[in-house]
């Protein structure tokens, strides 16, 4: 009745090598999403390809740098600016950072309290 | 050649008749029998239970208990008729006439007036 | 090498009522490289889902944009339900399709007379808006708001269409599509408004795939997908087909929306014909608890709702990713090498919605 999609538990340091992986087999990046939890954070890396639709969890705690997927699939940089300037994750070598000022929001990191 | 004169017909067929646009506000605006215009309100069905205040997506209602009180920002209501929808009395209807334009905010409170409020709040003590 | 200089472009531009600021690196008169900036308009919707009943923010959620509004509702009572398990009845089911149809008929017309308001066609922008008026006349009629219906909740929808609505909605549809076809005839033959979109912003199919492009962008470099082919509404009973173009470019892009709107009059047909009658709502029992991915296809492509609850009235996260955040990429590739006159319509045929982008 429904969509099907599978939710696949990753390690921080696998993250980039997964993506070069999904891009060789031609996959798109859909979307990335964070979401605030007590410990951290737990961050969605959505993929497709045609219909199929692969999700990659990343469960982080505050303090963790994420490796920018962005140098694999370019369109990432809006997605990771995103979660950098709104949730206040730590995430390195963005091919376009635009250090907090993607959305000109008040104060930094709206929702990470 | 063909292709130079597509829109031809449209210009003509737009050239003999009437305009499709109505003369508002001299003239009536369209509304539709589900129009949502903005919240109307029964004072005497209400009971104050504040239900509509607290489902306010956008607070624009602010519901006095004590003093009976019901009062709406008229321009920060939504319409989404969500007070409508959850009022267990149905003290509250959603009119088809829009608040009309104005420079202010318009804050529109129903309610007993405040001698009589006060008189029933003494009531109410007394009762307690 | 000519002179190098920064264009910038917006976020006040007349032929865009959309807050997006692009500078144009510009060598002559070719745009060398865009840099976006967006953010003129975020407002933090999403996370209002943190303050606000679930069952009441179905009426924000409809509000981060004002031309895809239903289907920004109908998805997030999808991915609450999805979370909450709740099968709604079979008429909710097909009002929602119809719905949904009918905002991409008028999403589409709004947006092909703003295209021709681009390239200067003035009073085909006006026909274009006065059929999209009929639509708009519609939707008061049968939901009680012309952009904003407020007609979802969680459960099912809040307003039925009888029968007589139905067949009076399809008689007039019949009416309309007549002028329809006059109108886009224009466009796709047009000799003057197709030197405008010809050969005009060429996206291929491999850089499609690379920049991850959703919607009718996508179809028009010649990808074959289609977000309604995944269940979701009714359409998993209806027959659908991606509209598919190869070329890739902005007349390629304004073919396929042009066939949207045929397909999505057909679509409304097969639904009308097919409604069973029934309950429109069920009362959805308890408390989100869990968390759910729901796909859709918007007007301008696939948009990805996400819904994470605790098992209280507040939910814990609700994340849209509308087509245009994934569109923007896309838009920036296709003006490399363009010339600064086209600009305004490059960013037009990836029919930009900032304020949903940024919510």
């Amino acid at each position: 009745m429904r969509e099907e999609y599978k939710i696949i538990e990753l390690q921080p340091e696998r993250l980039v090598d997964t993506a070069m992986r999904l891009k060789r087999d031609l996959y798109r990046l859909v979307q990335i999403c964070a979401v605030r939890i007590e410990s951290g954070y737990e961050l969605t890396y959505s993929f497709a390809k045609e219909y199929e639709f692969l999700n990659y969890r990343l469960v982080i705690n505050e303090d963790v740098v994420v490796t920018s997927i962005s140098g694999v699939f370019e369109t990432a940089f809006l997605y990771e600016n995103e979660m950098k300037d709104l949730f206040g994750v730590n995430i390195d070598l963005i091919n376009l950072d635009y250090k907090g000022n993607l959305y000109r929001i008040e104060k930094p990191t709206p929702y990470k309290e | 050649m063909a292709t130079l004169m597509r829109f031809t017909k449209t210009v003509m067929k737009n050239l003999f008749s009437k305009p499709v646009t109505t003369a508002y506000p001299a003239g009536p605006a369209k509304v539709q029998e589900r129009t949502r215009g903005q919240v109307s309100i029964d004072i005497d069905k209400c009971v104050y239970c504040t239900l509509c205040a607290m489902r306010c997506p956008a607070n624009a209602i602010k519901v006095d208990r004590n003093n009976k009180i019901w009062e709406i920002d008229r321009f920060g209501c939504i319409q989404c008729a969500n007070c409508v929808n959850v009022c267990a009395k149905n003290a509250l209807s959603m009119d088809q006439h829009y608040t009309s334009p104005a420079a202010k905010s318009v804050i529109v409170t129903y309610g007993a007036p405040k001698q009589e409020s006060e008189k029933e709040q003494a009531e109410n003590k007394s009762e307690k | 090498m000519g002179n190098r200089s920064i264009v910038p472009f917006g976020p006040q531009h007349p032929v865009l009522p959309e807050p997006i600021h692009l500078d144009l690196v510009v060598e002559d008169e070719k745009v060398v490289e865009a840099i976006p900036s967006i953010g003129f308009i975020h407002r933090g919707l999403e996370h209002i889902v943190k303050k606000k009943d679930f069952n009441d923010y179905v009426y924000v959620a409809e509000r981060v944009c004002g031309i895809c509004s239903f289907m920004h509702g109908m998805s997030y009572c999808e991915a609450v339900e999805r979370v909450m398990d709740v099968d709604i009845p079979e008429r909710a089911k097909y009002l929602r399709t119809i719905w949904c149809e009918m905002s991409r008929i008028h999403s589409h017309m709004l947006w092909l007379g703003l295209l021709a308001d681009a390239f200067g066609f003035e009073s085909l922008f006006y026909q274009c808006w006065r059929m999209r008026e009929k639509i708009l006349d519609m939707f008061e009629m049968s939901t009680g708001g012309r952009v904003i219906f407020s007609v979802n909740k969680v459960g099912g929808v809040l307003r039925d269409m009888d029968h007589e609505m139905l067949s009076n909605f399809i008689k007039q549809f019949d009416d309309m599509e007549k002028d329809i076809i006059e109108l886009t005839n224009v466009f796709l033959e047009d000799y003057t408004v197709n030197t405008r979109l010809r050969d005009v912003g060429i996206l291929t199919k491999e850089q499609g795939l690379e920049l991850g492009v959703v919607g009718p962008m996508m179809r028009a470099s010649g990808i074959a997908f289609d977000t309604r082919k995944l269940k979701y509404a009714a359409y998993e009973w209806i027959d659908v087909e991606p509209v598919v173009a190869t070329e890739g470019d902005c007349y390629a892009r304004t073919y396929v929306r042009i066939k949207e709107i045929f397909q999505a009059f057909d679509i409304i047909r097969q639904a009308v014909k097919q409604i069973p009658d029934g309950e429109i709502a069920i009362k959805a029992k308890g408390m989100p608890n869990g968390e759910a991915f729901v796909r859709v296809e918007q007007p301008r492509g696939e948009a990805i709702y996400y819904v994470k609850g605790n098992g209280t009235k507040f939910l814990d996260r609700f994340r849209v990713r509308t087509p245009t955040f994934a569109n923007i990429p896309s838009l920036l590739e296709t003006t490399k090498g363009a010339q600064l006159a086209d600009v305004p319509i490059l960013i037009l045929t990836i029919d930009p919605c900032i304020s949903c982008t940024e919510r």
